[in-house]
């Protein structure tokens, strides 16, 4: 394969420094010492990160977020494990109608979503609850839960489960001594995936969030509509490195470019 | 010959029963809300009486007619075309040059480029806010040391900045669809054109460019739908003056609280979306049906 | 009496019949073979007794018992699956002993019976490995021995040798043969290579498009194929046709120059076929020309234009002169290497 050229070394040192200048500079802006916002260039201080402590909102936002991320993505998974087996083992009819539902959360515009989930659970008088936010996060994180478990449901060899059963394994047995940890990768990725989208969901969110159920993208976008100071880039920054995190996690265990591209059916491992 | 999988009625019957939860929930918690915030939108609201849960064209008569929102949505989408337009031009040749990268520095640069996608889009808007920042910000800094401008330039609660953002925001959706659909390309085509005499520029033209077409136009349409959907980045960006269609029904819902007007708007961006989307699709699969077959 | 028993075993998918009126009986001890062209049914056959598919009518029995009736899992069949289909989390020997658990055989035993399974086919100390860093052989041989450490009625084995190379394969049919023998394990194989069917089989099926063409010893359906499909797809063969003509009581098979007295209760037009290392030159007979000749080591494959068509002639290179390119010759044949069928238009 031939190599890129000069011309196209430069055009893309310039689209990588695009794609990253925003992060770096949230993340530089964070360590400022001083009062306002400024990039720091001789002194770099902790003293926003430490101030994050005085601001129980952000911390309780936080712990928000995270609860409600592990909750819906584990419980996502209770619903898409066996829906990506029915699709991916199982001809029946409406098979396609019922796979391009269980994905519709991607192609339905959050904004939408929130507003009907709004209507919805003031309806069922369980607005503005814990509970709720965990039902909402559950159906937008399920298309990624599906389709990473599908893509490994699908890939699997499924002579394997015949075999499994040719030596006298019941079903349930099968399951859980052959299928299930064939598929685990794709469905401890599937959890990851859906982790991130459930942690930094905002445009859904917002309209189910009340002050004692925000998340941390919420509480972030309602400071930062008020003012943008020092505090809320060192809370980014904090995001920003959790997120990296996982994302390298993913990246070593499953490949990253993969685990973004995975459709069921085509992405066999 | 590989294993065939039983069309007999009972494993019929097991795949139903497997896919019932999912298929319950959905039923329960998306299609049902839908169908009453497309209901919602039919409703009466005044200031006092709240909602009226009666069924008239106020709500929707009001959208069509009144310029303003003809304004908010026009700019819904020439926000989200330009935001488009800049991803493919930008992002068709970055997976091209990323793909004819060696080892471990793709890999390195892949997660790179699309590792924002999953990075917190406030964190990421936020960037831009301080990166644009009034008059003295990075990027006015830059382009005016540079020389390229003479006066600072209006980043902050306007549609460039928007576009510019949006376009950030979006682009590793594009460049994950061209990747992608070059990886499914051979690379020995590329050199057998180079054999026949073609040069560098030609074969980009005439070879690599219309193979991956269904891949550019595909990430157009996941591009397009997304930034004209898109929330977080247009109200930081563009503040409370300069709305879009998701803004707007934000505002609806939760400051002035006329819920069928800011459902009418959600279920027409809803639909004007699902029409682009679906239509487009068809077009690319007709143009495109012998590359896939 | 029979171990396991098809009657007219069928087998359609929508509009599409992919099995017609199987009917076999297997003896214990058998080893027969599912042979046929991809596609031919044979392997859809095979997972009918599997389990894994419903015959669409036809019974199958196994000891007398309707097989139809029981799921897969109670079955007791050990199958080796052409992917060899080995649990890749599991160790060989966790993969061996995966049935004997679901048996409840009790630990001690369990670990015994996995030891001698992995040592019979020669995998002794291979026990804590896992599939993935196995050779393919390797990987073929806990299949086997996953398979036969349940000790099964019968042993299905779904084309397991195809994805081994060439020499590989020989010594895997060699010991699959030996194994068979020494355990008397009643086995069905299925797989599209005519040598594997005839080196290891006691009758082989041949199967064309969802039917049974033939079932015989392999000598049987090489050397009495009961249709152009059999002769064709086990080895190389020729065919002419032949005239009965009857002169004064006595009737004799005419082809070209070369005739032969008639077998009783042949008439009209005839097939005759005849194995290519079954001719030889002589000095009157099918009169042709030999078009090519190639040296292939232990012997020599003329290529000939006679009179009926063209047609392959392989002499054993026993150091006698051959004929050159362009030699007119004249084929000969022993009655009893010639099988007749009656021509249709074909």
């Amino acid at each position: 394969m031939s190599r890129n050229g000069p011309a196209a070394l430069v055009f893309h040192t310039l689209f990588v420094v695009f794609m990253v200048a925003p992060i770096v500079v949230v993340c530089w802006v964070a360590f400022t010492p001083e009062g306002f916002l400024s990039i720091p260039t001789t002194n770099f201080s902790l003293r926003w990160f430490k101030a994050l402590a005085n601001y129980p909102e952000f911390v309780h936002a936080f712990a928000v977020s995270l609860w409600l991320g592990a909750l819906s993505s584990c419980v996502a998974l209770l619903f898409a494990v066996p829906a990506a087996l029915a699709l991916s083992r199982y001809q029946f009819r409406g098979r396609d109608a019922l796979s391009a539902l269980f994905l519709s959360p991607l192609m339905i515009p959050h904004v939408v979503l929130g507003i009907a989930f709004l209507r919805f659970f003031t309806s069922a008088g369980i607005g503005g609850t814990f509970l709720a936010l965990v039902i909402a996060h559950v159906v937008v994180v399920f298309p990624f839960a599906l389709r990473l478990t599908l893509a490994a449901a699908t890939g699997m060899d499924r002579s394997v489960e015949m075999a499994a059963i040719s030596l006298g394994a019941d079903g349930w047995t099968m399951f859980r001594r052959v299928t299930l940890p064939a598929i685990l990768p794709g469905i401890v990725s599937g959890w990851m995936l859906a982790f991130i989208q459930s942690f930094d969901d905002l445009t859904m969110t917002i309209f189910l969030a009340t002050p004692g159920t925000e998340t941390l993208p919420v509480r972030m976008f309602l400071y930062i509509q008020d003012n943008i100071d020092p505090l809320v880039t060192s809370v980014s920054a904090s995001v920003i490195a959790i997120t990296m995190t996982v994302l390298i996690l993913l990246d070593r265990c499953y490949g990253l470019d993969r685990v973004l591209t995975a459709k069921g059916g085509d992405a066999g491992r | 010959m590989s294993t065939t999988v039983s069309a007999n009625p009972s494993d019929a019957r097991t795949g139903l029963t497997l896919a019932l939860p999912a298929l319950m929930l959905f039923t329960g918690v998306v299609v049902i809300p839908l169908a009453m915030t497309v209901l919602l939108s039919f409703h009466d609201w005044g200031q006092y009486k709240g909602i009226e849960p009666v069924f008239i064209l106020k709500n929707w008569i009001e959208i069509v007619s009144d310029p303003y929102y003809a304004e908010m949505f026009w700019r819904t989408f020439r926000v989200a075309v330009l935001a488009t337009l800049i991803t493919a031009v930008f992002g068709v040749p970055e997976a091209y040059i990323l793909n004819r990268m060696q080892g471990p520095w793709k890999g390195l640069f892949l997660l790179i480029i699309i590792g924002p996608l999953l990075i917190s889009v406030v964190a990421r808007t936020l960037g831009w806010a301080l990166l644009f920042g009034g008059n003295n910000g990075l990027v006015n800094k830059l382009l005016m040391t540079s020389g390229l401008i003479a006066s600072p330039l209006r980043f902050m609660f306007t549609e460039t900045g928007m576009v510019i953002a949006l376009a950030h925001a979006m682009m590793p959706f594009m460049v994950l669809a061209v990747w992608t659909a070059l990886q499914r390309l051979d690379p020995q085509v590329e050199n057998a054109a180079l054999s026949l005499g073609a040069g560098s520029f030609t074969v980009i033209r005439r070879i690599v460019l219309p193979q991956i077409m269904p891949g550019v136009l595909s990430g157009a349409i996941i591009v397009f739908s997304l930034s004209a959907s898109a929330f977080a980045t247009p109200a930081i960006i563009g503040g409370r003056r300069l709305k879009v269609a998701a803004t707007l029904a934000y505002d609806e819902f939760l400051n002035t609280l006329n819920w069928p007007l800011g459902a009418a708007v959600a279920v027409l961006l809803l639909i004007a979306l699902v029409l682009i989307v679906v239509g487009s699709n068809a077009l690319i699969e007709r143009r495109y049906q012998e590359m896939f077959r | 009496m029979s171990l396991l028993e098809l009657d007219r075993v069928g087998k359609s998918f929508g509009p599409n019949t992919a099995v017609e009126e199987f009917s076999l009986a297997v003896t214990k001890g058998e080893f027969i073979s599912f042979l046929g062209p991809s596609g031919c049914g044979k392997t859809t056959t095979l997972q009918m007794i599997a389990g894994f598919l419903d015959p669409s009518h036809g019974t199958i029995r196994l000891e007398g018992k309707d097989l139809v009736a029981m799921p897969p899992a109670k079955r007791g069949l050990g199958i080796v699956f052409q992917s060899y289909a080995l649990f890749p989390h599991m160790t060989a020997a966790e993969n061996v002993a995966f049935g004997l658990e679901m048996r409840k055989v009790p630990r001690d035993e369990r670990d015994e019976r996995v030891r001698k399974a992995l040592a019979l086919v020669g995998l002794a100390g291979y026990e804590g490995r896992h599939p993935r860093r196995m050779s393919g052989g390797q990987q073929q041989r806990v299949a086997l021995a996953r398979a036969l450490v349940i000790r099964p009625s019968v042993l299905l084995l779904d084309e397991p040798l195809s994805n081994l190379d060439a020499r590989l394969r020989e010594d895997m049919q060699i010991e699959l043969r030996q194994i068979q023998r020494n355990l008397g394990t009643t086995t069905i194989l299925v797989t599209h290579d005519q040598i594997e069917a005839m080196s290891l089989s006691d009758r082989i099926v041949v199967m064309s498009k969802g039917k049974i063409e033939q079932i015989g010893t392999p000598q049987q359906v090489y050397e009495q194929p009961a249709s152009a499909f059999v002769a064709q797809f086990l080895g190389k063969t020729n065919e002419f046709a032949a005239e009965v003509e009857r002169t004064a009581g006595l009737a004799r098979l005419v082809a070209g120059s070369w005739s032969a007295p008639a077998p009783a209760g042949a008439t009209g037009t005839v097939t005759i076929s005849v194995r290519p290392e079954r001719i030889s030159f002589g000095s009157s007979g099918l009169a042709g020309r030999i078009t090519s000749r190639i040296f292939q080591g232990n012997h020599w494959l003329f290529q000939c234009d006679t009179e009926c068509g063209p047609a392959i002639v392989i002499r054993q290179n026993d150091g006698q002169p051959q004929p050159d390119q362009g030699e007119t010759v004249h084929l000969i044949w022993q009655d009893s290497d010639m099988s007749l069928r009656a021509s249709v238009a074909a």
